[in-house]
């Protein structure tokens, strides 16, 4: 992110390619080491529970990441990201079971299956930008949500949710003894996550994307096809949910109709914008904070201490999402940039560099978008 | 034909409830370019606080009824000027912004009244009249569609006269047009802003009582179920359309019970494909400015 071209850039460069590598290899020793972070983790790193909590919020910062590329690289608000997350962890489940495949011929089927699902969707949604975008997106994820709890084909067990098929998946990510093989597969799948949206942010579609998000018209006047780079984006995000989804699927042995809702996409864009629009870093950050803050504040709803408090405080306490609404709504009001523009600043100061605000800077590019949505509606 | 002039008044009585909701998205997005995700928040707080006050005055009386009405539009008037005043308008012409904070508010205010009433739906009861059917053309239609319908035709009348025949209206009206020119004449638009909100939030009050009525419970989640196909309408007719609003209301909520009756109970798919058809034909909706 940073363009300061000072001697120290090039030590800085090395530390920023090694710091995430000692990263993943921390991450990839914790089930075989006995740390406590009392107040974090609600238990030792190598038992099921906590690699549990783990991976899930390995997951959700692999989706936050694909979240990142609709709205912090092509400037995308949507409110169905959580419909292709679904697809996945559904439709793999029903492939398993319909078509009685084994765990890889299934994934790929459904791979390719989301490709097509979402370059469809991709395209009627796409023709309208902003707002109006936001709706529509919000409208099919709803369109999905109805369909997976009415479970029309007797496929998706309703409200009551979906069972893994054990019987075709490989035993080694089966049962609890075996969390720490899911919980390798997350960080598999983080890591592949990070790569594929560093590889699309920096492909040439990646830019024109962003390009796109500044000043739509004149990439128009260029001779590009915004339209086109959008759906790619939108593509490549909804196949990187899919895949998350699969990976959800396996971890949680089961699906259930909230990872379809709206407010589950709510939920990511809680963990972007807390973490900071416009940054990898943040959207991982973002997404690790809220699943754990999530966590903890549900052990706090159910303490002793909380009951027997006055209403007035025990109600909020007691209500994790009132919270985290109210952190998210803070975040957004007073800190611009979230958790990533926070800490840009903060080292900006140090070096009397002064980082950008970039988050908050990007917000208001897409405002610009729509504000010219009259000349900007999208025609392919 | 019953079964036709039955689901005819219910789907025009569900639209009066989607008109309610859609109305005032589409005023304040047509003015601020806000969409507002905590508008089915107005909703449920208006219909919980409308429920408390009938409950107390007597659930099966007028007066608790008409209690409840005014409750639930005060309700939700205070709530959205509060929402519009303390919140949005900080965020002044940062609209992205603007919306992430409705989004946040809705989830807090959502979760804070799951903690106050608890999640699961309240069963509520109105006077007598209203639980009983009247009969038309050989159908027993249940007579809160009429109450429905009568409130929302009000809401509408007034909200038309309000826009075309007063000086705040016409700022309103100005503003949606030309908001960079009203803002150049002089005229502080923020009042205008404060305006809309609150009689977005009166309207959505008044739906929120009326929806209780019309599904027979409240629930902290009523509101935000209604937003969403409040947000259908809204595209369908045309952003910032009030005209656009009303019809698309009518449309969706006649093919909602139409679709569910005829095909399968699949209402809430056919919405959902007619808003792809509107997108796909016009995508700027029935009504709106830039078709």
């Amino acid at each position: 992110m940073s363009t300061s071209t000072d001697a120290s850039a090039g030590r800085r460069a090395w530390v920023g390619r090694l710091l995430p590598l000692g990263l993943v290899v921390l991450l990839a020793c914790l089930p075989l080491l006995d740390l406590n972070l009392p107040g974090v983790l609600p238990g030792p790193t190598y038992t099921p529970g906590t690699l549990h909590l783990l991976a899930l919020a390995m997951v959700m910062a692999a989706l936050a990441l694909s979240y990142h590329l609709l709205l912090g690289v092509a400037g995308l608000l949507s409110f169905g990201h959580a419909l292709y997350f679904g697809f996945g962890a559904y439709l793999l489940g029903i492939v398993m079971t319909e078509l009685e495949l084994a765990l890889v011929p299934s994934v790929v089927v459904v791979l390719l299956a989301g490709a097509v699902f979402s370059t469809l969707l991709g395209a009627i949604s796409l023709r309208v930008t902003g707002i109006p975008f936001a709706m529509v997106t919000l409208a099919f994820a709803q369109a999905g949500s109805v369909l997976v709890r009415r479970d029309p084909g007797r496929v998706t067990g309703g409200e009551e949710g979906m069972r893994l098929p054990t019987e075709h998946v490989p035993d080694a990510l089966v049962g609890v003894a075996d969390t720490r093989n899911l919980y390798w597969l997350a960080l598999a799948a983080l890591v592949l996550a990070f790569g594929l949206t560093t590889w699309v942010q920096r492909s040439r579609a990646g830019h024109v994307a962003e390009a796109v998000r500044e000043n739509e018209l004149r990439v128009r006047v260029l001779g590009m096809r915004p339209f086109l780079v959008k759906l790619a984006i939108f593509v490549a995000a909804s196949v990187i949910a899919i895949g998350m989804g699969m990976v959800h699927l396996l971890l949680n042995s089961g699906a259930v109709p909230h990872i379809v809702s709206a407010e589950f996409t709510i939920s990511l864009l809680l963990m972007v914008v807390i973490g900071g629009v416009g940054s990898r870093w943040g959207a991982v950050g973002g997404a690790v904070l809220y699943v754990l803050l999530n966590q903890r504040l549900t052990v706090l709803a159910q303490a002793e201490w909380v009951h027997d408090l006055p209403a007035v405080l025990r109600i909020p306490l007691s209500e994790p999402m009132f919270i985290l609404g109210t952190l998210f709504v803070l975040v957004v009001m007073f800190l611009p940039g979230g958790l990533a523009g926070t800490v840009t600043r903060l080292r900006g100061r140090r070096r009397s560099g002064g980082g950008p605000e970039e988050g908050a800077a990007r917000l208001e590019e897409m405002d610009d978008d729509e504000q010219d949505q009259t000349v900007g509606a999208a025609r392919p | 034909m019953s079964t036709v002039v039955l689901l005819l008044f219910t789907g025009v009585g569900l639209g009066a409830i989607y008109f309610l909701v859609a109305s005032g998205l589409s005023l304040i997005y047509g003015l601020m370019h806000v969409l507002n995700f905590a508008h089915g928040v107005f909703l449920s707080l208006g219909a919980f606080l409308g429920f408390e006050v009938a409950s107390r005055l007597g659930a099966s009386t007028w007066t608790g009824f008409a209690a409840s009405l005014l409750v639930g539009a005060l309700a939700g008037a205070v709530f959205a000027a509060l929402t519009e005043r303390v919140l949005v308008q900080r965020l002044y012409e940062r609209h992205i912004e603007q919306v992430l904070v409705t989004v946040g508010l809705g989830l807090g205010a959502v979760a804070l009244f799951d903690g106050i009433w608890g999640t699961d739906p309240r069963f509520i009861s109105g006077p007598a009249w209203m639980s009983r059917t009247t009969h038309i053309l050989g159908a027993n239609v249940p007579n809160d569609r009429f109450v429905a319908i009568l409130v929302a035709t009000l809401v509408l009348v007034g909200m038309v006269l309000f826009l075309q025949r007063t000086r705040y209206g016409m700022i309103i009206r100005a503003g949606v047009e030309n908001r960079a020119m009203v803002t150049a004449l002089g005229i502080d638009v923020r009042t205008a802003f404060t305006l809309v909100f609150t009689i977005g939030g009166i309207a959505a009050g008044l739906g929120g009582v009326l929806a209780s009525h019309y599904f027979g419970y409240v629930s902290p989640l009523l509101g935000q179920t209604l937003l969403i196909f409040a947000f259908i309408v809204t595209v369908i007719g045309g952003l910032g359309s009030l005209t656009g609003a009303a019809v698309a209301s009518l449309l969706v909520a006649l093919l909602q019970q139409f679709a569910n009756y005829y095909l399968w109970g699949t209402g809430d798919l056919a919405v959902v494909v007619l808003l792809a058809v509107v997108l796909l034909t016009r995508p700027s909706g029935l009504m709106g400015r830039r078709a």
